[in-house]
Parts: C-alpha cells; structure tokens; sequence
C-alpha cells in the first residue's frame, strides 16, 4: 500500500507503526505538568498575587470556554435537546471545575501567600495543595475529586509561569496529536479532532498503540526525533510503516485523507467470515471494553474486557450493575462472547481492591492471581456473567488472564462451572502455561493466547519499556514456538486455540500465526476489514510457509 | 444574623450538581452567606468549602447572612437545598420560578 517517497519538503521522520491507516494536518504538542522553579526572592508581593489570581482567572476562562463548547456540540449533536448526551455530561464537569478555579477561599489564599512572600507559581501550588489534602481526608466520593484539584493546580500553575496547559490540546481544529507518550487517562479524553497520534516513547503493546488501533487513528510511536519538529507544521502520518512526512502543503494534506477515506471505504466493503485463499476458515473476533466499542463485521467477541466497571472505583460495583453492563454487551453483540474475568495488576492498579503495593507488579498478584487473596471477587463476578448469559440467551464463554498452571485452569473452570457457565478457557500469558498447554487443555475448553504479556514474560521486556521494542516484536521466534505448541496441543485435543494480543490485529503478522495453526485472531474492531483481507490473499499452505521461515 | 436551618434533599447529597447549582446561586445573589454544619463554616459561594462539609441526604445546614437582602438570599438558598436538585434535572420538571443557574444549565 504504501508507494515510495512518503516525505515532505520538511523531510521524513520514522517510529514504529503501531495503527495502520494514513492522516495529516497540523502538529499540536501536549504539555506536560509544569515543573515548578525553585522558590525565587520576591521583589514585588503585590505584583505576585496578581499573577497568582490572573492565573485563575485564565483556567476558569479556559475550563468555561471548553464547556461552552462541549455544550454546542451535544445540543447541535441532539438536536437542540439542552444538555443531554456525553458532550452536556463533559460540560456539567467542566463548569464544576472552572467553579473551583474561581473559588473565593481559593483566590484569598493563593493572595495570602503571595503576599507573604511566595512567587505566584508556589502561592497556587501550597493553595491547592491545602485543599488537595483537606479533600482526601474526607474520604470517599471527596478523595477522589482530590485529583481533579492535582489536574486544576498544574493548569494555574503553568499560567502562571507562562507555559503552555498541561493535558490534552484544544486548538479548535483537526490536529496530529504529538507528546511524549499517552496515560490511559490522557487517551480516554482525546476528542474527534484528533487525526493521528505520535509519541516520542512507547512500543507496539503501549496504551497509546491499543487504543489508536481501537479508535482506527493512525499512530506511530517510538519516534523521539518528533520532540524537534515544530508545533503547527503540516506532518503526514502512515501508521503501517511508521514514516512521518514533514511540512507538507495544506492540498496534500487533504490529499492523504481523502486517499485514506478512499482506502478505508474499499476495506469496508469487503464482509464475511474470515478465510485463507483456499478457504480454511479463521475466525475473525473483536476486542471490546464495553458495548461501545461493538462494530459490525466480526464473528463475535474474543476478548471482552471487564476492567472498565471497576476502573476508578473505591467500592465494587453491585451485582445489579455488573450484570446490566453484562447483558448490553451480549445483547447487542453478533455471535459468541468471550469474557475475560478482572485483569487487574501491574499497569492497571483498581483502587477498591486494596491490593498492597509491590515491588515487581508484574511479577505479583494480577490477574486471577487477585483470587488467592480477594476470593469474593471472582464468584461475584462469575454470578453477574452467568446471570446476564441466562437472562440474554448469549452465546457467553469465560476466560481467566494469567493462568500459570494447570491447577489454576482447573480451579477455575470448576468455578466457572458451578456459576453455570458451561464453556470455560484460559489465557497463555505465562511461558509456564504455554508449556503445558496439553495439560491446560485437559481442564479447559480453549485458550486464547495473549501474546503482549507473552513475549514480555518470555524475554524478560518490560511490555511499556521504550528501549526494548525489538525484543518485543511478536515475530520473535521465541514466541512464535510457544504459540506453535499452543496449536499443537489444541489440534491434538480437537479443542480452539486463539491469539487475542496485539498481534492478531498486524495484517503483516495474522498469516504468520494462522500457519501455525491458530484457529481463530481477536483485534480491535477497527483491524478485522484489513486482517480479513490479508488472509484472503494465501493459501493456507503459503502461511504455513510463512510461519516456518519465521521460524527457522 | 438571619438564619435558616434545612436538610439537603438531594440524592447525591451536597455535592456534584447540587453543590453546582446552590453555589451558582449564591454567587448570582450577591449577598455573603455563610454555610454551617456543627463548627464548620464556609462561605456559600466556594465551591472547595460546600464540597468539604460533606453534607449527604438529610444532613442539616445552617445559612446565616446579615444587611440588607439577607432574608431573601436565604429564602431563596433555603428552598433550591430542599429539593431534590438530582431529580429535577430536567428543564422544566419542576413547578415554581427556576434560579437563574438552573436558566442557565437548561441552555
């Protein structure tokens, strides 16, 4: 697809293509939190204050302004219906943030230690660092809005040394969003007029790579030389091959987009279960997180996460609820759900279970791990799912993430079992399991291989570590021969075995694992049109091929 | 010192949209009115303090405010916390005059 000479007048830049597609427009940079100066002398206490209460007045002005605007949108986007829908929902919180940035007792403060003798950047920080803590003391509902005063602090402080808003851009335009790298909460916030996304840090398995293939947005990440380009230059971003085309022309911007469009229509219109050339099928599935996710044109759910329901909280969600949240994904879902209990740990730390810190998260309690100490948890959820199964008449299979060993696999297929799930598998995350497969599949009814974890486990890469990218490439033949026996063990039970991780979802790699007789790939929604197509194009015996020299 | 003595009505008690709308409305009446709750005071019109008194449903505040306008300020402050500001969210769901924040979330 893409022809030669993706470069701009400004030249070329290359990363890593994580998210395939192709977009341009301007760069826009997001800042970070501003580092705060040593404490400086003040000359002027008055002068302080004033900057300290100006820097304020231009986050209320701000947060007010982007409310105004999330407001327009939602009644232009219901029709006029007043503040209904995510965009009234976005400026409801925002008109509450600007609130406490205009807040009296706030304001006197930040004065007050001005004209004590702080500069105006550390009279807002021991300000709001007052209120931060007042808050979080009060526990509860009031603790967790302490990290919206963090959010607030670090806007009014990086006014008040004239930097730039920390967080995500707001430009007012379609842009190319460039930052160092993206925390799940940056990405979960980025709007539609975000056109691509590159970051200076970050692998093929990074939050930032998930969630653009998730959106289908273009992304290259692993590209440091990007800290250097200027803030409004027009870039060109193909997320297959990881180039980046500087400084083109507004006309060829529009150009690469159409192209895209163009492009993404073609895939689009291509429908149907998946298949090699000759018509081995392999079943294309999607990765969700909740129902919203859903798009037409996958076999069923491969990997529906659950963490979603629990994120943010400091209490459990009620059976009432987890079984609602459940049943909309089932309902509206075409084909078998896979539901992968909590995988919590390591990146993903969920507030209400108070699991103790740990030195080495990742070689700790995560995943089904949790249930040697919390074992409540796991039941609850088995229930809600066997619940919202019964009450929608889904097609409704589980799953555990970080199975280690066959005992494991059967303890939880025993208690999947009793909630009344009849069709209970494992992930193979853990080279342990990957090497027992055979026996897992004695316990189990399938295996879904997540290959992100996987290879970090098997080489001993940290999956977010920007320095170890090639150890994490999932053609490493290490990893390949693991998911080899994987296959193997399945063909020989007559049982499925499937790759859920990252990988599924590279058309230059799906071929690879079908030859090695994986029997069916699970990817974000956005990747299955361009999987489908690049299985459609080998035999069976051209990806076996394929899967051997990779091998050798 | 005119005072005014009432439970918060509303679901989420006096935080998120309640403590939205009543502060809104105290700063569009212009009058200092202070919020009670045992031996904390704050003023009416911060935001940080009416969500630090960690009022829920059925806590009772006190509102006191002094000079001219005072008895209308807490009339006014008085009846928007003794309704359920969760429920009524919908533009026009309730009877009587709206404040001039719920005018300006009906938008």
């Amino acid at each position: 697809m893409p022809e030669t000479g993706w470069a701009g007048p400004g030249g070329r830049l290359s990363g890593l293509g994580v998210s395939q597609g192709r977009a341009a427009g301007p760069l826009v940079r997001m800042a970070g939190p501003p580092s705060l100066p040593a404490p400086r002398p003040v000359a002027d206490p008055e002068a302080e204050a004033a900057t300290a209460v100006k820097a304020l007045e231009a986050v209320t002005a701000d947060l007010n302004r982007r409310a105004a605007a999330a407001r327009t949108g939602a009644s232009a986007g219901a029709g006029g219906g007043g503040g209904a829908g995510a965009g009234g929902e976005a400026a409801e919180i925002l008109e509450a943030l600007a609130m406490i940035a205009d807040d009296p007792m706030l304001r006197e403060e930040a004065e007050t230690r001005a004209r004590g003798g702080a500069d105006a950047a550390h009279a807002l920080e021991a300000a709001f660092d007052g209120h931060r803590d007042a808050l979080a003391a009060l526990g509860g509902y009031l603790a967790e809005r302490a990290a919206d005063l963090d959010d607030l602090k670090h806007r009014a402080v990086a006014a008040a040394l004239g930097l730039p808003m920390p967080g995500l851009p707001d430009p007012g335009h379609p842009y190319v969003l460039v930052a160092g790298d993206l925390s799940p909460a940056d990405t979960a916030g980025l709007g539609p007029d975000v056109l691509a996304l590159i970051t200076e840090r970050g692998g093929p398995t990074s939050h930032t790579a998930i969630l653009a293939r998730a959106r289908g947005l273009p992304a290259v990440v692993a590209c440091p030389a990007v800290a250097d380009v200027p803030d409004g230059t027009i870039v060109g971003v193909d997320g297959a091959s990881g180039e980046i085309a500087l400084g083109l022309t507004p006309e060829q911007a529009a150009e690469v987009m159409e192209r895209d469009r163009a492009e993404r229509a073609r895939l689009a219109a291509a429908t149907g279960p998946g298949r090699t050339a000759d018509g081995h099928p392999v079943r294309l599935l999607a990765n969700i997180g909740s129902a919203a996710d859903l798009r037409p044109g996958a076999e069923g759910v491969g990997l529906f996460r659950t963490e979603f329901l629990f994120l943010d909280r400091k209490q459990p969600p009620s059976p009432e609820e987890q079984t609602a949240a459940y049943a909309e994904v089932f309902e509206r879902a075409e084909g078998p759900v896979i539901v992968r209990t909590l995988d919590a740990g390591t990146d993903k730390p969920l507030p209400f279970l108070g699991l103790p810190e740990e030195p080495n998260p990742a070689l700790g309690v995560r995943g089904l791990r949790v249930d040697r100490l919390l074992p409540g948890v796991l039941d609850a959820q088995l229930a809600a799912i066997a619940e919202a199964a019964r009450a929608t008449g889904a097609d409704v299979r589980v799953m555990a993430p970080m199975v280690t060993t066959p005992a494991e696999a059967a303890g939880f297929a025993r208690r999947a079992r009793a909630a009344g799930i009849a069709q209970v598998g494992v992930m193979v995350e853990v080279p342990a399991a990957a090497l027992r497969a055979a026996e897992l599949l004695r316990e189990v009814d399938f295996l879904s291989i997540g290959t992100n974890d996987l290879a970090q486990y098997t080489f001993a890469a940290d999956r977010q570590h920007p320095a170890l990218a090639d150890l994490l490439d999932p053609r490493q033949p290490a990893l390949l021969g693991l998911i080899e026996a994987c296959a193997a063990a399945g063909r020989e039970a007559g049982k499925p075995v499937g790759v859920c991780g990252e990988a599924a979802g590279d058309p230059a790699v799906a071929p690879l694992l079908v030859g090695l007789g994986v029997t069916s790939l699970s990817m974000a929604p956005s990747c299955v049109p361009l999987v489908r197509e690049a299985l459609a194009g080998l035999t069976l015996e051209e990806c076996r091929e394929l899967a051997r020299e990779a091998l050798a | 010192m005119a005072q005014r003595t009432v439970a918060v009505a509303s679901a989420s008690g006096l935080h998120a949209r309640p403590a939205k709308l009543f502060v809104q409305e105290a700063a569009r009446l212009g009058v200092p009115v202070t919020v009670r709750l045992g031996d904390k005071a704050v003023p009416a019109r911060s935001m940080l303090g009416v969500l630090s008194l960690g009022a829920v449903q059925g806590t009772e505040v006190t509102l006191e405010a002094d000079g001219p306008g005072a008895e209308e300020a807490l009339d006014a402050l008085a009846a928007l916390l003794s309704r359920d500001l969760d429920a009524d969210a919908e533009p026009g769901g309730n009877s009587g005059a709206k404040s001039g924040a719920e005018e300006a979330l009906d938008a």
